[in-house]
């Protein structure tokens, strides 16, 4: 099996009093797509929050590369290139196109690299390109989208958290978000994908896990989990 | 005839001066709400840090370097003291309370137990006394023309705070750090998920706005002289209002705001007499809060205290 990169070990989260995890364990390997499944309020933005260490977790050890990264700064796990897009796109609206991407590669000093960067994002997402002077909050849900994915990409992640990349997305662009996902798995991204569109994120995952109330309560291969009566029952409906 | 025009000029190149000072001061008021919402209430007494330490270090320099190469010193050392001391107050009394995310109300109580701290320490320190800074420069005129007289300090001093105001625009604009500022402004946590050190960025806050609080303090002592524990009081109030006259958390609005509170100070001192000149300023600035009550260049609502 590959290298492993993200362990995530009885890791438990709480907001005041309330319990948001309690004590999940999970693993991501290099050059995987796995998916975190659950319907609202199972905890995978808290779980996502936690590993990047935007709140504090009450137990448990998140490993990334082999280093303990728990008790670590937000900005200093971005520097290890544990990367996330947070649930929302959060585009900063009063900064432009080429603002934004700027911020997203905020640790590197080296400008001739960002430039570097940035011609590949717009190569990817050549709408972007056209847009560079506008201002983020005046892009359409969709180009946020790619807005997002794009300041994700100029950090150049080894690992990749998405927060429900499809939300408030029409069905036909969640189609372009998803090849998107496809092509930067490829290109050797792994990615840890949150997602309550169970279908397109088990059309991609290797593997997956499904939350309910703080807790993984089933995981499996995704081929296995397309077909497993509860998920099915729970998630993909008919 | 041409008395009257001559005297109006004069009072517009000395509102513009006082103005600019009370917009330098009005930045950090503006940064420091911008980006963390918070009234820094002990500003003020930052500006009467500033002033003090200008004041004590020309006495120890002035003695071999006399006249501007010693004030100039002088102000730098102002700068980066008063510097320090802002990003010691965020560091010690506002980032903790940050962290715990604690009320608004709660950080502005501590602001307010900040600047006493500092107004009594420095009083203490001070021995209450009034203190008279002897620039010994002499202001050479420029140009004259009947009443009107434009003098090389008067100059001196507009050119330093337009430069001031011009860099600081390009760097909020420009730079990585100012690209951060804004965006901490709008959405901290996702700031933190560019890998931005956000309390490192507020420090800067704080040491560049406090810094900008001396330079204005060390000039203002050039052209007022007095120098007290109690000089950053009226003063930071009237920069606060000038912030929010500009709109608070606006960079642009409060270098207008602290221009036109000068302007108005000193077109009141010429026609309404200088006893009169607040009440005359305070009520134009209430009368534009009323048309504009978000400040003239507030984008947002300001938030009730
Ligand atoms: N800031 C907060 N303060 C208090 N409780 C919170 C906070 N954020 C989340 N919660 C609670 O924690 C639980 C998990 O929330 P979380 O956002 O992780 O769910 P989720 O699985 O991402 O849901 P969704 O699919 O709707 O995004 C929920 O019960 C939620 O109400
Ligand atoms: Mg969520």
């Amino acid at each position: 099996m590959s290298k492993l990169l993200l362990k995530v070990e009885n890791l438990e989260t709480y907001y005041g009093k309330v319990a948001a995890l309690r004590g999940i364990s999970f693993e991501v390997h290099e050059g995987q797509i796995v998916t975190l499944l659950g319907s609202n309020g199972a905890g995978k933005s808290t779980t996502l929050k936690t590993i990047s260490g935007l709140i504090p977790s009450a137990a448990g050890t998140v490993t990334f590369c082999g280093e303990d990264i728990t008790r670590k700064p937000a900005h200093d796990i971005v520097k290890r290139g544990l990367v996330q897009l947070p649930e929302g796109r959060h585009i900063f609206k009063d900064h432009t196109v080429l603002e934004n991407l700027e911020l997203g590669s905020y640790t590197l000093k080296d400008e001739a690299e960002r430039k570097r960067r940035m011609e590949s994002v717009f190569e990817r997402f050549p709408i972007l390109a056209t847009r560079r002077k506008q201002l983020g909050g005046t892009l359409s849900g969709g180009e946020q989208q790619m807005l997002a994915i794009g300041r994700g990409l100029m950090s150049s992640p080894k690992l990749l958290l998405m927060d429900e990349p499809s939300m408030g997305i029409a069905p036909l662009i969640v189609r372009d978000i998803t090849e998107i996902i496809k092509n930067l798995h490829k290109e050797g991204t792994t990615i840890l994908l949150v997602e309550q569109n169970a279908k397109m994120a088990l059309g991609l995952a290797d593997y997956g896990y499904v939350m309910d109330t703080g807790s993984i309560v089933l995981e499996g291969r995704g081929s296995d989990l397309r077909r497993d009566e509860k998920v099915v029952k729970a998630y993909l409906g008919d | 005839m041409f008395t009257i025009w001559e005297l109006i000029l004069q009072q517009t190149v000395n509102g513009l001066i006082l103005g600019s000072f009370y917009a330098l001061v009005a930045l950090g008021y503006s940064m420091v709400y911008g980006i963390i919402k918070l009234l820094n209430f002990a500003h003020g007494d930052i500006f009467m840090v500033g002033a003090f330490v200008c004041f004590a270090s020309f006495g120890v320099v002035s003695a071999a370097l006399p006249g501007w190469p010693g004030i100039v010193i002088s102000i730098v050392i102002a700068m980066i003291i008063a510097g320090i001391v802002g990003y010691l107050t965020q560091r010690f009394a506002y980032r903790p309370l940050i962290k715990a995310a604690a009320p608004r109300l709660s950080l502005l109580i501590t602001a307010i137990g900040v600047s006493l701290i500092i107004y009594n320490a420095v009083m203490v320190i001070t021995s209450s006394r009034t203190y008279f800074f002897q620039s010994g420069i002499e202001a050479a005129p420029l140009f004259q023309a009947g009443m009107f007289r434009l003098t090389d300090i008067q100059v001196i001093l507009l050119t330093i705070s337009a430069s001031l105001m011009a860099g600081l625009t390009l760097m909020i604009k420009k730079t990585m750090v100012g690209k951060a500022m804004r965006a901490i402004a709008l959405d901290r946590d996702t700031c933190r998920l560019m890998g931005i050190n956000v309390n490192k960025i507020i420090g800067v806050t704080f040491f560049i706005g406090s810094a900008l609080a001396a330079i204005a303090s060390g000039m203002y002592n050039i052209l007022y002289v007095n120098v007290s524990f109690s000089m950053g009081y009226m003063f930071g109030i009237k920069a606060f209002t000038a912030a929010v006259i500009g709109g608070i958390g606006s960079i642009p609005g409060a270098m207008l705001g602290g221009l036109l509170l000068g302007l108005l100070e000193a077109i009141g001192t010429q026609f309404v007499g200088s006893q009169w000149k607040d009440v005359f300023a305070f009520g134009l600035l209430i009368v534009i809060l009323i048309f504009r009550p978000n400040g003239l260049m507030g984008k947002t609502e300001i938030e009730r205290m």
